[in-house]
């Protein structure tokens, strides 16, 4: 098996240096943070707390009424281990009076709803507290397409997004993110009784190996299932989940009229005169 | 070779903006003199930013621009190795190296190997350089091979036979991949890479990285000065701005090139012989 662990004392000070590095150059000084109580969001609060000041980081917990009350619970934890801002905006009204017209959606349509739900608040706070909205998917996440789109997804600046699933765990530990948040089966808490490798179908352990062949050792799949180390219908069904959401990591496709295109012959840093 | 009391500026240039890199440059210079350096060394592209993309035409200045005249007249302070985008005459853009000395270009080194793979896309916007030069200077013989130049051994090979006593490497390296004993992958191969050019060439080995992001890319600095034995005399730190400061002495180069006669051994005319047979055999098909 491959070895994913990290030299945390350096990725830790990359990662707070890209932070306020960015936040910055976008002419920004504060984050905010949709805080789920899960690892993710955790590690990404702890991060931008040291680099920014935990001051400029703000939380805002969202919880609909059939999320977990332990969610809440650990998403408070960060908040006082912290001692950063939050606010509690519930999205149940606004979840429940949309589907009030549609009772017919099934819980995939309506946790991606929650998800844009929290999606849109976030943006309005980012206006409301000239904070930039601060990503929490992490590579894993991204490669699987295990995320909604313009949801959870959607942030202006993300520092775990090169980092897989089993790596955000041991980040975790070494920037001492409550032990509960770190060792609690991950979940989107979408529906009860959910977690994602029961949704998956592995574990982040597996998934994470097979990525790591599959994206940066860039293994041909037919010459990862001949070294026998996965089971072959775990990394067929990695890379189809990997080729199907490609779509959910790009801009929208748009159709070429002109001689420069956005971003495909149109083509600067995000970065451009900052 | 004369002894050189040489400084790195370790930098973090902004992206496209000449007129905030340019003061940078100054004051850069000013803590150059404060520690009575004799020669300034600045990081590939320091004078624009790395991921130019299709900002190259707008950040690129022909030699004759008032902003190039402006770093060549910084150059009466302290002899500067500067990077910009170099605009020619038939308007084919270069990622460029200048060694400026009094006022003046004393040589011009234009990026050969553009790294166009992974991260980087050079190719697409820069056309390359098509010589390796060793130069006289005030201090001796020196040569300029920026970043990617210095993965081909032909390049550092080239420079040293051409007589450099120290090799000058503008570098802007974004980390990546796991790193075990730097900080990343790629920066644990470059110093190995270094260390082993000045050891095999006998040479002093002069490697100027920047720090700072760009979107999302870390330049990891680390920036070093080798000894011709292949032995680290200075070594700035990874990730943070800094002036690092180092003395090269001739007489160090004399005594490895007296234990380890590598370059006097040096078979040239075989080496042609064997790259025209190679390039026959290759243009010819068997």
């Amino acid at each position: 098996m491959a070895d994913l662990t990290l030299d945390c004392g350096v990725v830790r000070k990359v990662l707070t240096g890209f932070l306020a590095n960015e936040v910055r150059k976008a002419g920004f000084v504060r984050v905010v943070v949709g805080l789920s109580g899960g690892v993710d969001s955790s590690l990404a609060a702890f991060l931008a707390a040291e680099a920014l000041g935990a001051e400029n980081v703000f939380g805002l917990l969202m919880p609909y009424r059939s999320s977990s009350p332990e969610s809440a619970a650990h998403a408070e934890l960060v908040v006082s281990a912290l001692g950063m801002q939050s606010l509690t905006v519930p999205i149940t009204p606004m979840v429940d009076a949309y589907f009030g017209g549609f009772p017919e959606a099934d819980q995939v349509r309506r946790g991606n709803k929650m998800a844009r739900e929290r999606m849109s608040i976030l943006f309005d706070h980012s206006a409301r507290l000239a904070a930039l909205v601060l990503g929490t998917s992490n590579k894993t996440e991204l490669l699987l397409g295990y995320g909604t789109q313009f949801g959870d997804m959607a942030s202006a600046v993300n520092p775990l997004g090169d980092l897989y699933k089993t790596q955000v765990r041991q980040l975790s530990r070494d920037l001492k993110v409550p032990q509960a948040i770190i060792e609690k089966q991950p979940s989107a808490d979408l529906w009860e009784g959910q977690t994602d490798e029961a949704e998956l179908g592995f574990t982040y352990e597996e998934v994470d190996q097979v990525l790591y062949y599959l994206v940066d050792q860039r293994y041909e799949i037919a010459d990862l299932i001949g070294r026998g180390l996965f089971d072959e219908r775990i990394v067929r069904a990695v890379s189809r989940r990997v080729q199907q959401s490609q779509y959910k990591r790009r801009l929208p496709v748009i159709a070429k009229i002109s001689s420069r295109t956005i971003d495909r012959d149109f083509r600067y840093a995000r970065d451009w005169g900052r | 070779m004369q002894p050189i009391r040489l400084a790195i500026g370790q930098i973090a240039p902004a992206l496209g903006d000449l007129d905030r890199n340019f003061a940078l440059h100054e004051r850069v210079v000013e803590g150059a003199l404060a520690r009575s350096a004799q020669l300034l060394v600045f990081p590939e592209l320091s004078l624009t930013g790395y991921f130019l993309k299709d900002q190259v035409p707008t950040a690129a200045l022909q030699l004759s621009a008032p902003m190039f005249r402006k770093l060549c007249d910084l150059s009466r302070r302290i002899p500067l190795v500067v990077g910009f985008v170099e605009e020619d005459a038939g308007h084919r853009f270069y990622n460029a190296a200048a060694y400026l000395e009094d006022g003046d270009v004393c040589h011009l080194h234009r990026k050969v190997y553009l790294p166009t793979y992974g991260i980087f896309d050079e190719a697409r916007y820069l056309a390359s350089g098509d010589r390796i030069r060793a130069f006289d200077t005030a201090f001796g013989r020196i040569a300029l091979l920026t970043c990617e130049d210095l993965w081909h051994p032909a390049a550092p090979a080239l420079a040293s036979w051409d007589g450099a006593e120290v090799l000058i490497c503008p570098s802007a390296s974004p980390g990546r991949g796991l790193g075990r004993e730097a900080p990343f992958g790629n920066a644990g191969t470059w110093e190995r890479t270094i260390r082993t050019w000045a050891d095999l060439l006998t040479t002093y080995v002069v490697y100027a990285n920047r720090v700072g992001y760009e979107d999302g890319a870390c330049f990891w600095g680390g920036s070093e000065v080798v000894s011709p034995g292949g032995e680290p005399l200075a070594k700035a730190r990874y990730l943070e701005e800094e002036l690092l400061r180092a003395d090269l002495d001739p007489g160090l180069l004399r005594r490895v090139r007296i234990a380890n006669p590598l370059l006097r051994d040096e078979r040239l005319d075989l080496t042609q012989r064997e790259l025209a047979r190679i390039l026959r055999v290759r243009h010819e098909g068997s």
